[in-house]
């Protein structure tokens, strides 16, 4: 395991560079530990004061400093993200590899559920339960509808290459080897789908914390729970483009894209690495 | 009653072709009829070129198409009527088949000793690593190989005449009674390819193990095989003892098969193409 | 059953010329992926000619190189794979090229001079063009004709071929796989090329059909006086079909000579093993099976390749590389006791 990451380390630069930019927000995230003040504490400093070097990324209207609250705000939000990708994952992958290799009617059955859930539209049934459900809507709960949104793509992705995987001979000869069902999927054909799950969790990440920033902005979450959406939706409430105070939008969306381009350049380069093909190849076949 | 390790009684498969309003059907197998006594184990042949039907027989004796007419029993059971799992495992320990590519037959992912460990695993109860490695070996030592040499291996690390010996080991743990080998040898290697043919042989005579033999090249089918169908467009056009049949075919087209191998020798062959070339040029 | 008629000679051309000169050829793949260096020598050390007029046949198994041999001499090789050392020469009639010297000759002589016939027919007919299209495609811009002159030229190649000028415009997909290999030779023939690759044509095909083709590309190459280099595993079409032979092992070559004297005396173990190891109708006597495995490319044996697996090597044939010599039997063999193998 380690020789690997040191391999990757070495030679693939894309790898370098997104475990740089993935260091930065995690050691961001790790500072939130070590916060002086409460997340939800306000007027501790003070306000609106430009980045400096006792305020390394300034401080906010509502007297905070902006460098605490981004890094409890990126520990929420990635932390929804990973969540997210987590469930619709293993949703999409027992689905699509179930559906792929069971094939004929079952599948016709499964497919046609995934595309009507994939049809339906995502933020205007979240901001429908957000209506219905008013407090109940804890973060946990918008994971949950957020997951059982988002895998349906990827399901139809990862059951076309289970439909290719079924009718090769090898999964013939596993099965008259004893092997049950499920050895098979995750045994034999798993591999061959996780270049595309790697991929898919990339996106999927990015479109979870897209989704969470944009209900964020909108007031439609729990706006006393830290989050980048949350900083921008204060920023906002507070006129801070108005006023000058660009550091409080500022900060946060460039966090955003460091995040998104590391997640992006780590999952180019270990599906590279993971893809079968290359895998045979280092192998040596 | 004298039992019948195989019986095919008019077996019949078609195929669908075409979309939802153009549907046609392909007669794969044709009615087809043949048994295989379970007291004198041989090696039977189906030859036949490609659409002639003889895949979709090896599928259908191994139980992973059902026909569409006549009745397929093994040892008192129809196939056809396999549903549970119990009742298809029962099945896989007295048939087992052995695949065409040998590269394709091992997911290039997977250890080689894997199936190996699985099959003895389900069909011979071996519970322990410790029992199924001992099964394993016992199955490779007579295939002329050893756990030792196999073992964490990957398939691209073997060659294609290995390989098709850890598939008839592998086959050969549950003890079946019978081997559905389709094309075995098409893709091994030369130097190689008669060590397979050579150790289906042995299986007859020493293991007692029907097998069915599926090919297309008459040459070998001589060699090894006790019986042989000719199949031409799922129809069987001659059967009968192999020496008699591919010494003295009778339909036109076995003898126009026959006449379409090569002979191993430049003088001979040559003339061959010679004569076919005159043939299509009068036709 | 020999046959009265025997097909006539073939015309008396010139003095044997060498269409082809392969000196010393070295090409290999090298990979590397994460650090691990891999370097796979599939041609190791090649010298042989091709004549004008005449099959040559290259007999190997897989990863004997042979696929990779006939791509460096085409010209056609991509990285990873590189020629490490040697050359390839052509002569078409006094046209000389240096494959490795002047890519751009060699382009511009492709098709006109040097054309192939491959195992998949679908890989140069296009599935969803007429067949028309693929003779415009490849070969009106070598002919230099007027576009029914060239039309008029297509169809009587055609017509000689026992092919009906319809075919021009079938689908791929409406001709039989053995239809469809003809017209990939007629394809590969109509500029009447000096040389022709012909890689694994038949491998695919029925045995009836192979025949056929078989003869159909004989018949050809006698008419135009081509010379053809034909590559398949299978020694049988090889005893059908080439002038002379060359047996691949593993890199290098083991054996070359005159197809009947390499089948009636093969002088190096590997070559009288393949031809001893092949089954007869009518013969039912054990044929025996080498033992071992062919040997992998990135980390060959050391000395003479063939000699774990070979029934009569001795000590020296681990140490030393045998040279190609001249043999008893007309042709030149890599062995230091060529010749002292028996047929059985």
């Amino acid at each position: 395991m380690f020789k690997v990451l040191f391999d990757l380390l070495r030679y693939n630069r894309e790898f370098l560079l997104g475990t740089l930019l993935i260091l930065i927000i995690l050691a961001l995230i790790a500072c939130s530990f070590f916060a002086p003040y409460g997340e939800n504490d306000i007027y501790v400093v003070i306000p609106d004061m430009p980045p400096s070097a006792e305020h390394w990324l300034g401080t906010n209207s509502r007297g905070q400093e902006i460098f605490w609250q981004l890094s409890i705000s990126m520990r929420n939000t990635l932390m929804f993200g990973v969540v997210v990708a987590a469930i619709s994952r293993v949703i999409a992958i027992v689905v699509g590899l179930v559906s792929g290799y069971i094939g004929g009617r079952t599948d016709q059955i499964i497919m046609a559920v995934n595309d009507t859930l994939g049809a339906l539209p995502n933020i205007p049934i979240l901001l429908l339960l957000v209506f219905v459900l008013r407090d109940q809507m804890t973060w946990p709960v918008l994971a949950l509808t957020a997951a059982l949104l988002g895998w349906t793509h990827d399901s139809r992705l990862i059951r076309s290459v289970a439909l290719s995987l079924r009718t090769r001979e090898f999964t013939r000869h596993a099965a008259f080897s004893g092997m049950r069902t499920g050895q098979i999927l995750f045994r034999e054909h798993l591999p061959y789908v996780m270049p595309i799950v790697f991929f898919t969790t990339m996106n999927n990440l990015i479109w979870a914390i897209g989704l969470e920033v944009t209900l964020s902005i909108l007031g439609f979450s729990d706006i006393n729970r830290p989050t980048i959406g949350g900083m921008i939706y204060w920023a906002n409430a507070h006129s801070a483009m108005v006023a000058g105070i660009w550091w409080w939008i500022a900060v946060p969306m460039i966090f955003v894209v460091i995040l998104f381009l590391g997640l992006f350049l780590l999952a180019m380069s270990v599906n590279e690495y993971i893809d079968p093909r290359s895998r045979l190849a280092r192998m040596g076949a | 009653m004298s039992q019948n390790l195989l019986e095919l009684d008019h077996v019949t498969k078609r195929y669908g072709v075409g979309g939802l309003f153009s549907h046609q059907s392909i007669t794969a197998v044709n009615d087809v009829s043949f048994s295989l006594a379970s007291d004198t184990p041989e090696i039977f042949a189906i030859v036949g070129e490609s659409g002639s039907g003889k895949s979709t027989m090896a599928k259908m004796i191994l139980g992973n198409e059902v026909p569409d007419g006549g009745r397929l029993v093994f040892d008192g059971t129809d196939i056809g009527t396999i549903r549970t799992r119990a009742q298809r495992e029962a099945f896989m320990t007295r048939v087992q088949p052995v695949f065409q590519n040998p590269f394709e037959a091992f997911n290039p992912l997977t250890h080689v000793d894997t199936y190996l460990y699985a099959t003895a695993r389900r069909f011979t109860g071996a519970d322990t690593r410790i029992q199924q490695e001992a099964k394993a070996d016992e199955a490779l030592q007579r295939v002329g190989l050893s756990l030792a040499e196999l073992k964490g291996r990957f398939s691209h690390e073997l060659s294609g005449g290995q390989l098709q010996r850890v598939a008839v080991a592998r086959a050969l743990i549950p003890s079946p009674k019978l081997i559905v080998a389709d094309e075995p040898v098409s893709m091994v290697d030369a130097s190689l390819r008669m060590s397979i043919v050579n150790l289906f042989r042995s299986l007859r005579d020493e293991l007692k193990v029907s097998i069915i033999y599926i090919t297309h090249d008459l040459a070998t089918a001589y060699y090894i095989s006790d019986r042989v169908i000719i199949m031409q467009k799922g129809v069987v056009i001659e059967s009968g003892g192999a020496r008699a049949v591919l010494d003295n075919p009778t339909h036109p087209y076995s003898i126009a098969l026959k006449n379409a191998v090569l002979p191993p020798d430049p003088k001979a062959a040559a003339a061959a193409i010679r004569q076919r070339r005159a043939l299509v040029e009068g036709a | 059953m020999m046959n009265a008629t025997l097909a006539p000679e073939r015309p008396a051309t010139t003095a044997p010329v060498d269409v082809l000169t392969i000196k010393d050829l070295k090409a290999y793949y090298i990979n590397e992926h994460f650090g691990v260096r891999r370097e796979v020598r599939a041609v190791d050390g090649i010298d042989l000619t091709v004549r004008r007029n005449e099959v040559y046949g290259i007999a190997g198994e897989s990863s004997s190189g042979k696929t990779s041999l006939i791509k460096t001499l085409a010209g056609a090789i991509r990285p990873p794979m590189r020629v490490v050392e040697g050359s390839v020469k052509f002569d078409f009639g006094g046209k000389h090229i240096d494959v490795y010297g002047e890519p751009a000759k060699m382009q511009a002589a492709r098709w006109q001079h040097l054309s192939y016939i491959m195992q998949g027919s679908m890989s140069v007919l296009n599935p969803v063009r007429r067949i028309k299209h693929a003779f415009n495609n490849f070969a009106y811009r070598h002919m230099g004709l007027d576009a029914t002159a060239f039309r008029r030229r297509v169809e009587s190649h055609l017509d000689r071929l026992g092919l009906d000028a319809s075919v021009l415009e079938a689908f791929p997909h409406q001709l039989s796989g053995g239809m469809r290999q003809r017209v990939t030779i007629a394809l590969a023939t109509v500029c009447e090329p000096e040389f022709i690759i012909a890689d694994e044509p038949t491998t695919a095909l029925d045995v009836l059909v192979q025949q056929d083709v078989l003869g159909l590309i004989k018949e050809v190459q006698g008419r135009l006086g081509s010379s053809v280099v034909f590559v398949t595993h299978d020694m049988s079409v090889h005893a059908a079909i080439t002038d002379r032979l060359a047996i691949m092992y593993a890199g290098r070559l083991a054996e070359e000579g005159p197809t009947q004297a390499l089948f009636d005396r093969p002088q190096h173990p590997y070559t009288a093993h393949l031809i001893a190891s092949l089954p007869r109708i009518g013969d039912v006597s054990t044929r025996k099976s080498l033992a071992g495995k062919p040997p992998s490319l990135a980390n060959p044996p050391s000395g003479c390749r063939f000699h774990p697996r070979c029934p009569i090597a001795i000590e020296r044939c681990s140490k030393e590389v045998p040279q190609m010599l001249p043999s008893a039997t007309g042709g030149r063999v890599a062995c230091f006791r060529a010749g002292e193998v028996s047929m059985q």
